[in-house]
């Protein structure tokens, strides 16, 4: 019932995004244009700015996500559709897990689009190692939608909820976005630098592991009013 | 453990948002073939109690039984038998009608091909089942909504204002439906301030003001004059 409740959350949201295309095109947009800011701020002559496009591709994640989090939940929250989710007779963190799932599909797609970009804009050899960028993307990503997904939750009827979840969130993911940036930084030298990622990666996967069991344990706690 | 149950007891309930005291000492029993009607002005706390009761709020105090069980004691299964329709309908505005039912139909762990037809004809939307619900007039929505939260035939129908914005065929089918649910032995709680509908329809009333619950016993004729006297003008 767990998985099969995820899975279902996951393939009603797939679905609705399939029909409206509201959260994947304000995601892609913001994210390519918080990229395109960058490039004119950091690029001069041609040449970019040493050092900066890692930071700038997590940057560009972050609040891409950020934005994907809150349009996700305010359609759960038109029509008190949460509600109607945490009637259903499952634990109620198989909803977490569905929400997050579509969460982690939603910055999937939004990476497949700013890794190349970045790329191309700060001329960085993002692909040089490409499984081990693979995994600092996963393991941040997971990380960060397991704790923006559990607060975007709570506050779906929050009155200031767009205020609320950055000012929540980022406070939390900061070591997990300083961990993608360090791991992926340590990708871009001229010689790439894998011991130094593949310790990030750890770090990544540790902090993964922590934020998606305390997020487990608490939703349904944090859920129930 | 075993969900299914034949009456609901809230038992001394206080329900506290900070400060704010929502319901106080609230205790009564709803049997199966009961349509109570909790009846009170704004704000009395009607609706904090239906939340209570479709375990999406917990009591501050006190406790709720659903036959001699907490919600807590059943777990998850429990909400296989509570049916929830509240003004704000629970329905996807993106998705066709088929699709929301569906969608919930499997969320219950039910074959959707086989219930979906008969909640579309039940909903008279058949002819529209595939359009997005965007599209649906006030009326369409509540058909379907009604059809939604009774798929899984629960046991415990909760309505929150169930009636608002709807005209007169629409109000009549759905009052009808909440008295056949109730002769199939199904408990019907009806969160309402319109005292016309309520009048003919419940059969126990529980009138709540302030939080407090003022009266609680068998309907009879003459609705209105009996909660002008304990709970003011209406």
């Amino acid at each position: 019932m767990f998985f099969r409740t995820a899975w279902l959350v996951l393939r009603k949201d797939v679905a609705i995004e399939a029909k409206s295309w509201e959260v994947l095109t304000t995601t892609l947009f913001f994210a390519v244009a918080c990229v395109l800011i960058f490039a004119f701020a950091f690029v001069k002559d041609g040449r970019p700015v040493d050092d900066a496009a890692a930071g700038i591709l997590w940057i560009a994640i972050a609040f891409s996500g950020t934005l994907a989090l809150g349009r996700t939940f305010e359609r759960e929250r038109y029509g008190e559709t949460l509600r109607a989710l945490l009637l259903a007779p499952a634990p109620r963190a198989a909803l977490y897990v569905g929400k997050l799932l579509g969460m982690l599909v939603l910055l999937g797609l939004a990476e497949l689009l700013l890794v190349p970009l970045v790329a191309l804009l700060f001329q960085a050899a993002l692909f040089s190692r490409p499984l081990l960028l693979v995994a600092l993307l996963a393991g941040g990503t997971i990380g960060f939608c397991a704790v923006g997904t559990l607060f975007a939750a709570m506050l779906v009827r929050a009155r200031s909820r767009d205020v609320l979840l950055p000012v929540l969130l980022y406070p939390i993911v900061i070591p997990v976005i300083i961990a993608g940036v360090r791991g992926t930084g340590a990708l871009l030298g001229a010689t790439p630098d894998e011991p130094t990622a593949i310790m990030w990666i750890g770090i990544l996967t540790a902090f993964d592991v922590v934020f998606v069991t305390l997020a487990l344990w608490t939703f349904e706690p944090l859920m129930t009013e | 453990m075993k969900a299914d149950f034949d009456s609901v007891q809230v038992v001394e309930v206080s329900r506290h948002f900070g400060r704010r005291r929502a319901l106080a000492n609230i205790s009564l029993t709803a049997r199966a073939g009961d349509i109570v009607g909790l009846l009170g002005p704004n704000g009395a706390g009607k609706s904090t109690l239906i939340t209570m009761l479709a375990t999406l709020a917990s009591p501050s105090k006190g406790e709720i039984r659903y036959g001699h069980e907490t919600a807590s004691r059943l777990g998850p299964a429990l909400r296989t038998r509570i049916g929830l329709l509240a003004h704000e309908l629970h329905l996807y505005p993106e998705l066709s009608a088929r699709e929301n039912l569906a969608f919930f139909a499997r969320l219950y762990g039910l074959d959707a091909r086989a219930l979906v037809g008969e909640a579309l004809a039940s909903a008279g939307l058949e002819d529209r089942a595939d359009e997005a619900v965007s599209g649906f007039s006030r009326g369409m929505r509540q058909r379907l909504a009604l059809e939604r939260s009774l798929l899984h035939a629960p046991r415990l129908v909760l309505f929150d204002e169930p009636f608002t914005g709807l005209d007169d065929r629409a109000v009549g089918l759905i009052a009808d439906r909440l008295r056949v649910l109730a002769s199939n032995g199904a408990i019907v709680m009806l969160a309402t301030h319109d005292l016309d509908l309520a009048d003919g329809l419940v059969t126990r009333v529980a009138l709540i003001r302030d939080g407090r619950l003022v009266s609680d016993e068998p309907a009879s004729p003459g609705l209105r004059a009996r909660y002008r006297s304990l709970v003011g003008a209406n």
